[in-house]
């Protein structure tokens, strides 16, 4: 109820992906129950709330990486510009080279960080030749703020660097696939504040070309750097509403409760 | 006295040493039970150690004793075998029970007494099999000498010509034998490049199958039925290379015109290969499955298929325990004997061809222990020598398996 009302108010930034009633069961456990969201483009939506709500979960809907869990059933309709993702005809091997993903524990490949980057651009054959995949690396190391530090170090292997730079190593190799949309499940829940800053800088100049979806456990974060909030409990959406809005006005009980810190 | 009647003594008095040692440990007033260092079931080991200890130091004595040369009358032996030896032995149990008791009060340091007795255990049982290995080389080694005393290096290792013949005595018509052994090391090199290049790929594939593709019900069950063929002897793979396999290629060649004999390298190979198969799998399935999921949820979220993953991410992270597999499957198949001698016989030709008999290092040894023979016979001997030179290269192989593993190791953590 709530949360139709809430996305109504929504509706003037195009959404890019649009979920319905779209629920999950691992086995025979339901860890979604029918939720809804729209995700506007070129902003940054945060999914909060307490472990275990169905958070990643639903992100992990968005580009089908639930697939590769046996056993996950997901129902409902999810929609990517449109077009739903689920339909029998969609490649989800594509739909993840649009849907980028960043993960809660960065998880460079153990090859050098050249190779990193250019692990997708490859598969996907997006480079004629070696000056293009260089064009493409290295572009893609700019955006995300990582060039400088590690222009020199390209042949090394990626699992040397440090956590931080590790995880814009990550961005960085999802960026090369030039998605639209990137996904972020917890990306600072193991770095240090200083890098953290430094993630957070990078997510909010991606802003601009791309649609970012954050899984987050930090409320600051979540107030720092999303224009939108969803708040999850229990596998299904509390609130969903405008960042500063539904932080320092909710409307719910519970999510008051949990961004005051009384549980979660 | 013999010896059973003695370990049922010792343990009897153990047991009591044990009730005992407990029971005093237990009498200490409540209040300074609680300062000691241990509780009273570990007090009791603590006597059981010191009732062991002793007579065991002194049997491994006497072991020592008996093996030395010493000129002793027949009846003293006897004699100190068995009277003085047993009450020796108990003397040390019954002084060891009686100290390690009076010992006891809430201020001994038991428990670290204790683990003490486990640290000694434990290094015991990991240098056994360390000297064993020395055992068994140097017992290689010097036949290995003898042998080479009465054949020269040269022969051994460069001529082409393998025939141990030697006449038993000194009028018999025979030749004196010759030892080339290169025949031998190249058919055992080739019927172990055909089983590789059976197993490799099987092997690796099904690994590949099971962990990546499979669900889990189906690797349930269909896993161990993998591993059941690590378990069949393997005179039964003998059998079925030298009675199907072998027939089965030999019908082909015909079919095709193409001249093979039923002891061919290639069934010997081709089975040896289905052996090592399970070594294989089962060993990359392993690797494989330590690859943490999240290099694999970072391969699929870039938009990489199965196949790509396994390819660029999965198997490049594992390869130091894959390669490590393959070799240890290949000392397996260097080392492995039922099979060839029963699927590729005796006949020891130099050649590349998979479709002649050949005969590799670990039948002919099987060939010159057979029978009666005098055991310093340059026909003997040289089985010491062959097991020698294939021992080093299964040792070879080892070492370069763990140089590998341990390069990659670094580069892939």
């Amino acid at each position: 109820m709530l949360a139709k009302d809430m996305n109504t108010v929504y509706n003037d930034t195009k959404s890019i992906i649009s979920a319905k009633d779209v629920s999950v069961f691992y086995g025979e456990k339901r860890a979604l129950k029918s939720v809804s969201l729209d995700i506007p483009e070129n902003q940054i939506t945060a999914l909060i709330g307490p472990s275990g709500c169905g958070k990643s979960t639903f992100l992990r809907c968005l580009n089908r990486m639930n697939d590769t869990i046996e056993n996950c059933r997901v129902e409902g309709n999810i929609t990517v510009d449109g077009q739903d993702i689920y339909a029998p005809h969609v490649d989800e091997v594509l739909l993840r080279a649009r849907v980028g993903m960043v993960f809660q524990k960065a998880n460079p490949f153990p090859k050098s960080i050249y190779d990193n980057v250019a692990y997708a651009p490859r598969i996907h054959g997006l480079a004629k030749n070696k000056d293009e995949l260089d064009d493409i690396v290295l572009a893609s190391l700019e955006k995300a703020g990582l060039l400088d530090e590690v222009k020199d170090l390209l042949n090394e292997s990626g699992t040397g660097l440090s956590g931080g730079q590790q995880q814009r190593l990550c961005i960085a190799r999802a960026l090369a696939v030039q998605p639209d949309i990137i996904l972020m499940d917890e990306p600072c829940s193991a770095l240090d504040p200083i890098a953290t800053a430094k993630v957070e800088e990078l997510i909010e100049e991606l802003r601009k070309n791309y649609t970012i979806i954050i899984v987050t456990h930090s409320m600051q974060q979540a107030a720092r750097i999303s224009q939108k909030t969803a708040f999850f409990h229990l596998g299904e959406i509390v609130e969903i509403g405008e960042t500063e809005q539904l932080f320092t006005s909710p409307n719910d009980k519970r999510t008051q409760g949990y961004i005051t810190g009384r549980f979660g | 006295m013999s010896i059973l009647p003695l370990i049922i003594l010792l343990l009897a008095m153990c047991a009591t040493g044990y009730w005992y040692g407990s029971k005093k440990a237990l009498s200490a007033p409540l209040p300074v039970r609680y300062l000691s260092s241990g509780n009273p079931h570990q007090f009791g080991l603590f006597v059981v150690v010191w009732g062991v200890l002793p007579p065991a130091m002194l049997f491994i004595l006497w072991l020592v004793f008996s093996f030395l040369p010493i000129d002793a009358d027949g009846s003293i032996a006897q004699q100190i075998d068995k009277v003085v030896f047993p009450a020796l032995i108990m003397l040390g149990a019954a002084a060891g029970l009686y100290m390690a008791i009076r010992e006891i009060n809430p201020k001994l340091r038991v428990r670290k007494s204790l683990e003490r007795c486990v640290y000694a255990a434990l290094l015991l049982a990991s240098t056994l099999s360390v000297f064993t290995t020395v055992g068994i080389v140097l017992s290689l080694l010097f036949e290995t000498i003898q042998f080479f005393e009465k054949v020269p290096y040269s022969e051994f290792f460069l001529a082409l010509d393998w025939s141990p013949q030697t006449a038993m005595r000194a009028d018999q018509v025979g030749s004196s034998g010759s030892f080339g052994a290169v025949p031998l090391f190249t058919g055992t090199m080739l019927i172990t490049f055909i089983a590789m290049i059976v197993a490799v790929p099987l092997g690796l594939m099904s690994a590949i199958y099971m962990t990546e593709y499979a669900s889990r019900r189906f690797r349930a069950t269909v896993k161990p039925i993998l591993e059941i063929l690590a378990g069949i002897p393997t005179v039964v793979y003998g059998f079925f290379a030298a009675l199907t396999v072998g027939v089965f290629f030999r019908d082909v060649g015909t079919a095709i015109g193409l001249d093979v004999v039923t002891e061919s390298a290639l069934a010997a190979g081709v089975v040896m290969g289905m052996m090592i198969i399970p070594f294989i799998s089962s060993l990359s399935d392993d690797v494989i499955m330590a690859v943490p999921q999240n290099l694999r949820d970072a391969s699929y979220g870039l938009g990489a298929t199965k196949s790509e993953t396994v390819l660029k991410v999965i198997i490049p992270a594992a390869l130091p325990g894959i390669v490590g597999a393959i070799l240890l499957a290949m000392s397996r198949a260097i080392g492995e004997t039922m099979i060839v001698v029963m699927a590729a016989g005796f006949a020891a030709n130099l050649t590349a061809n998979p479709l002649e008999a050949v005969t590799t290092v670990t039948v002919q040894i099987v060939g010159l222990l057979v029978g009666d023979q005098e055991f310093d016979s340059a026909k003997t001997l040289a089985a010491f020598a062959l097991a020698l030179t294939l021992f080093v290269i299964t040792l070879c192989l080892n070492v370069i398996a763990l140089l590998v593993v341990r390069k990659y190791r670094e580069k892939y953590d």
